[in-house]
């Protein structure tokens, strides 16, 4: 009899166990299924440039930012730091920006506003944005030598997540 | 003369009965859900572009806004996704092709209703466990109460020879008084 009763408490556990999980997890965070896998291909108007196809970048580690002129403060703030990554790498890996849901003159005077010497350019229609998952900005994607995702930056780019992500897929 | 047990008995067989009405009923339920499902995603007649986006999208999770669909959300991001989803369309791209795009960049994150497979078939599974268990502890239950009542009335009511002597005269005054009192 005393053990009929202990069922009754015992059938919830793995209610609660399943509700306990369902707690830890983040309803918010959006795994990427994209990592470790072939970089979308994308081809894009740079702005004051000509098109630039993610293609012609293989054989460099490329860090692929989506950024909006509207994001702030995030994109503000990582802007200098991606400036200085492109410059650190420059010889062996590149920094390219997607400006998403933009005004170009917005994004023009974004690009003025912090100097950016790499290579940015409008996504029209979002199509390069979703062909990479994207929820929001700032994203960043770490592409490897080879064009496959090895890793996603969701929010600012930092100069440690740089040098964490980005120095061993340039060691040869 | 039927014995005290066999009075017992009576109440529970009426919901012994009651519980098959019970089982007809939760089959007929079960028998209507799974019509209903089979119905509903029925392959339909060519219809407008734009119906057919607006049907993508309502499966769709809205990323930005992560409480409403693509098709309901207002957001720049949905705007384009929806965009993206007429493109498609207009490629002749079936439904089930762009839904598998979208789930191949977001995840299986991006679908309202997860899809009927593995660890989520709980989702699916779950609502009607419970409500077979929930007919179970009813049943069960009510069969426990109503014996438990039918063991405790034992002797009492009507037609049945008193169980004692002293409950006889109780009557025998009872009806006496209910006599004076209709004179």
């Amino acid at each position: 009899m005393s053990w009929k009763k202990a069922l009754i408490p015992l059938a919830a556990l793995p209610l609660i166990g399943l509700l306990a999980y369902g707690f830890t997890t983040d309803p918010r965070a959006i795994p990427s299924p994209l990592i470790k896998k072939p970089a979308p291909p994308f081809t894009m108007t740079v702005y004051d440039g000509g098109p630039l196809s993610l293609e012609g970048l293989r054989g460099k580690v490329v860090l692929l930012n989506f950024w909006a002129s509207w994001c702030f403060p995030a994109c503000y703030e990582e802007a200098p730091e991606l400036e200085r990554a492109w410059r650190a790498y420059r010889d062996r890996g590149l920094v390219v920006g997607v400006d998403i849901q933009d005004t170009e003159a917005a994004g023009r005077q974004f690009i003025d506003q912090f100097k950016l010497t790499f290579a940015n350019g409008p996504d029209p229609g979002g199509k390069i944005a979703i062909d990479y998952g994207v929820y929001g900005v700032p994203e960043t994607f770490v592409i490897d030598r080879q064009g496959v995702i090895a890793h996603k930056q969701v929010g600012g780019v930092t100069d440690q997540m740089v040098a964490e992500q980005v120095e061993p897929l340039l060691k040869p | 003369m039927r014995s005290p047990a066999s009075r017992v008995r009576n109440p529970q067989s009426a919901i012994r009965r009651g519980g098959l009405r019970v089982w007809g009923m939760l089959c007929l339920l079960a028998a209507a859900v799974a019509l209903a499902g089979a119905a509903a995603p029925a392959p339909q007649a060519p219809q407008d572009l734009e119906e057919q986006v607006r049907e993508i999208a309502a499966q769709l999770r809205c990323p930005v806004c992560q409480n409403l669909s693509v098709g309901d959300s207002p957001s720049g991001l949905a705007n384009e996704m929806r965009g993206v989803i007429r493109e498609k369309l207009k490629a002749g791209e079936s439904r089930q092709q762009i839904e598998a795009y979208f789930t191949s960049k977001y995840g299986e994150w991006i679908l309202l209703a997860p899809m009927k497979k593995g660890f989520n078939l709980l989702a699916w599974g779950l609502p009607f466990v419970g409500i077979v268990a929930g007919a179970f502890a009813v049943v069960f239950l009510t069969r426990r109460w109503a014996g438990r009542e039918g063991a405790t009335d034992g002797g009492g009511g009507e037609g049945v020879p008193p169980a004692n002597p002293e409950d006889a005269a109780y009557r025998e005054r009872l009806r006496r008084e209910l006599d004076e009192f209709a004179r």
